[in-house]
C-alpha cells in the first residue's frame, strides 16, 4: 500500500469517527471525495500546516461545502490541526461547522456552503494570481449534483476563456443529489462532454482509485495554455458498502442499525490500518 | 465644505468614477475593475484600454462576477466592480452575501442608475430596493454620494479600507455641492446647512433637491432648515441624527429609493428609540414598481424632487 493509499483510509476512518460522535452529518458527499483529498493534501499540494497562511501556498476550495467532514479530517491528518479537534463537528461554538468557513478553522482557504459559489471564488483566486504573476495554484472541487446550479457553468465559460492553467477543477460524479440520483432529480446528461464543450481538457477517471487520480493530475498539470477538469467518477458513501448502498445517504441521522454498520466500518478500517503499520 | 448652490453646475458621475479609477490603478497595481457587459454603458472603456491587465469583463454573469470578485480579494486584489443596481444587488444577492460579506472578503460594488435614474431602460432595470437589500446584510457598508467630490472620496478611501462596500450612484450629471476640499468620515453625516425649525436628511442626488427646497422654504416661509447628507447609510450616524432632530419642529428623509428599508427607515429606527423626537415625513418611492420616462416625469411620478420635500414641510406650517 502506498502513501496516498494508507492517508486515504486514515481520512475514512476519521470522517466514520466524527460523524460517529455527533450522530448525524453529511456522509455520503464526504466518503465521495475522501481518495481526491488525500492525493491532493498528502501528494500534490505545497502547504505547509506550520505556516498555514504562507502566501505561496496552493489553495483548495471545496466548492461541495457538505463534503466538510472529510476536508476537516484531511486537514487534521496532514497536521494543520489537533485530530482530536475532529469530534466537535458541528457542537455548539466549534470551530467545525456542516460546511468549511475560512474564518473559523485553520487551513480553509475558502468559505463555501452554498453550492455554485465556491468554484467562482477558485476562479478569483486563479485569475488573481495570474494577474500578479504568481505562481500559486488552485485546486476546487465541485458536486454533480452542484452542476445543476447555472453559476458552475458562467464559471466554466470563464476559466476557458481566460485559460486559467493554474486551476484544476475535480467534479465529484458520485451520481447522487439529496433528493435522488442526478438521473431521476435532473439529468445531468454527460458532464465531462459538457465540460469538454467549453473548451476544457478534460478527463473521466476512477474516483474511487488514488494512483489513477494521481496520474490524471498530472497530465492536467503538463497541460499549459489550457485549463483543466477531471471527472471522478466515484460513490456516494464510497469505500463502505452498506452505506454506498443506502438509498438517501446524503444527510444520514444513524439509527441502530445504521450506527453498527458505522462502527463495523471503522472497524475494520483501524484492523487494516494496524495491518498496514505492522507491513 | 459646500459650493454656492448652482442647478446649472453639474458633473458627470460615470466620467468622475472612469477618471479615479484610472488616478487610483496607475498608482496601485492591485486595484482591478470589473463589469458586466457594461463597460460602454458605465463610461469605462478608456479605463479598460488604458488597463488591460488589472481589467475583466465578466460577460452577462452577474453571479460569477460576485464570486470572482470574492476569489480575487481572497488573492489580495481590491476589485471594483460595477454593473447596474438592480443587477449589482438583487441579481447576485446571494453571492454578494456568502462569496462576499460572509466571506469576510475584500471588494466593492457599484450599482449604478438606481431609480429614477434607469429611465428609459424602464421598469425591469429599475432599483428601488437597492439600499434596502445591502444595508441589512451584515457587515456591509453602503455609501451613497450626493455628488463627484463625494464619489471621489468615497474610490479613494475604498481602496486603502478592508471589507464590503456598496456605493449608489447615478452614471449622469450630479449638482455640484462639495467643495474639492470638503472631508467625509465613514459613519458619520455631513450637515450642509444648519437650520433652527426642521432638517432634512437626505442622500444621494435628493441632496441637492433637499438644498433646493430649503431654499423655498426659507424665501417663502422664512423657515431655517438644516440639510443634512447622509452619504453613511451604513454604518450610520446616529448621534447626529439624535443631535439634528433635537428641538425641531419637523423631519424630513428624502431619497429616491422605496419607502421601505430604505434611508427613511433607517433614520425611523433611530428616532423611535428616542422620547420626544420631532414628527418625521418621508418623501421617498411609494411601495411601487419603476415605469419607462424621462428622469423629469419619473422623479415627479415617484415624487421624489425638491417639490415633494417643500410639499413635506409644508404639512409641519
Amino acid at each position: 500500500m502506498n502513501s496516498n493509499e494508507v492517508f486515504a483510509m486514515k481520512v475514512r476512518l476519521e470522517t466514520c469517527k466524527m460523524l460517529k460522535a455527533r450522530g448525524f452529518g453529511h456522509l455520503g458527499g464526504a466518503l465521495s471525495i475522501v481518495e481526491v483529498l488525500s492525493v491532493l493534501f498528502n501528494d500534490v499540494m505545497s502547504v505547509d500546516p506550520q505556516n498555514p497562511q504562507d502566501p505561496s501556498r496552493d489553495y483548495f476550495v471545496l466548492s461541495k461545502g457538505h463534503g466538510g467532514p472529510s476536508y476537516y479530517s484531511t486537514l487534521a491528518l496532514k497536521g494543520f490541526f489537533d485530530v482530536s479537534l475532529l469530534s466537535t463537528l458541528n457542537n455548539n461554538q466549534t470551530n467545525l461547522p456542516s460546511h468549511p468557513d475560512r474564518t473559523k478553522t485553520i487551513g480553509i482557504d475558502v468559505t463555501t456552503g452554498s453550492l455554485g459559489q465556491g468554484i467562482s471564488l477558485a476562479v478569483g483566486l486563479a485569475k488573481g494570481f495570474k494577474m500578479s504573476e504568481k505562481s500559486n495554484q488552485v485546486y476546487c472541487v465541485i458536486g454533480d449534483g452542484e452542476c445543476n446550479e447555472g453559476q458552475v457553468w458562467e464559471a466554466i465559460q470563464f476559466i476557458a476563456h481566460h485559460q486559467l492553467d493554474n486551476l484544476l477543477i475535480f467534479i465529484d460524479e458520485n451520481h447522487k443529489q439529496l433528493d435522488g440520483t442526478t438521473q431521476s432529480v435532473l439529468n445531468p446528461f454527460d458532464l465531462a462532454k459538457k465540460v469538454e464543450a467549453f473548451g476544457l481538457f478534460t478527463q473521466r477517471v476512477n474516483g474511487s482509485d488514488v494512483n489513477v487520480i494521481k496520474e490524471a493530475i498530472a497530465l492536467a498539470k503538463s497541460k499549459t495554455t489550457v485549463a483543466s477538469c477531471i471527472v471522478l467518477d466515484t460513490v456516494k458513501g464510497q469505500g463502505i458498502p452498506y452505506f454506498e448502498q443506502m438509498d438517501d445517504n446524503h444527510h444520514i441521522r444513524f439509527d441502530e442499525t445504521s450506527m453498527a454498520q458505522l462502527d463495523s466500518a471503522i472497524e475494520s478500517l483501524e484492523k487494516k490500518l494496524l495491518e498496514v503499520s505492522h507491513d | 465644505m459646500i459650493k454656492p448652490f448652482d442647478r446649472n453646475h453639474t458633473t458627470e458621475m460615470r466620467a468622475v468614477y472612469a477618471q479615479t479609477l484610472i488616478d487610483m490603478m496607475s498608482k496601485n497595481k492591485d486595484v482591478v475593475i470589473m463589469d458586466a457587459d457594461l463597460v460602454s454603458a458605465s463610461g469605462t472603456k478608456k479605463v479598460f484600454d488604458a488597463f488591460p491587465k488589472q481589467s475583466i469583463n465578466m460577460g452577462i454573469a452577474e453571479a460569477n462576477m460576485m464570486g470572482v470578485a470574492g476569489g480575487l480579494s481572497l488573492s489580495g486584489k481590491i476589485p471594483y466592480v460595477h454593473t447596474f443596481a438592480p443587477f449589482a444587488t438583487r441579481r447576485a444577492y446571494d453571492q454578494i452575501y456568502l462569496s462576499g460579506a460572509y466571506q469576510q472578503a475584500n471588494f466593492r460594488i457599484l450599482g449604478s442608475d438606481p431609480g429614477y435614474w434607469a429611465a428609459h431602460n424602464g421598469g425591469t432595470h429599475t432599483s428601488v430596493e437597492d439600499l434596502a437589500l445591502m444595508r441589512v446584510i451584515p457587515t456591509m457598508n453602503v455609501l451613497v454620494p450626493a455628488d463627484a467630490v463625494a464619489l471621489k472620496w468615497m474610490l479613494h478611501y475604498t481602496e486603502k479600507a478592508y471589507g464590503m462596500f456598496y456605493i449608489r450612484m447615478g452614471r449622469k450629471d450630479y449638482v455640484d455641492l462639495y467643495q474639492e476640499d470638503a472631508t467625509f468620515e465613514l459613519g458619520k453625516v455631513n450637515v450642509l446647512s444648519e437650520g433652527k425649525d426642521g432638517v432634512i436628511f437626505a442622500i444621494g442626488e435628493m441632496v441637492a433637491e433637499a438644498m433646493d427646497a430649503a431654499m423655498i422654504v426659507k424665501q417663502q416661509f422664512n423657515l431655517d432648515v438644516a440639510v443634512v447628507d447622509v452619504f453613511s447609510l451604513k454604518p450610520l450616524d446616529k448621534e447626529s441624527i439624535i443631535k439634528q432632530s433635537h428641538n425641531k419642529k419637523f423631519v424630513i428623509t428624502a431619497e429616491n429609493h422605496s419607502i421601505i428599508n430604505g434611508l427613511a427607515s433607517a433614520v425611523s429606527e433611530v428616532l423611535v428609540e428616542n422620547k420626544n423626537h420631532p414628527p418625521l415625513r418621508k418623501v421617498a418611492i411609494n411601495d411601487r414598481f419603476g415605469e419607462v420616462g424621462t428622469i423629469d416625469y419619473l422623479s415627479k411620478t415617484y415624487q421624489v424632487n425638491a417639490e415633494n420635500i417643500v410639499k413635506a414641510i409644508k404639512e409641519f406650517i
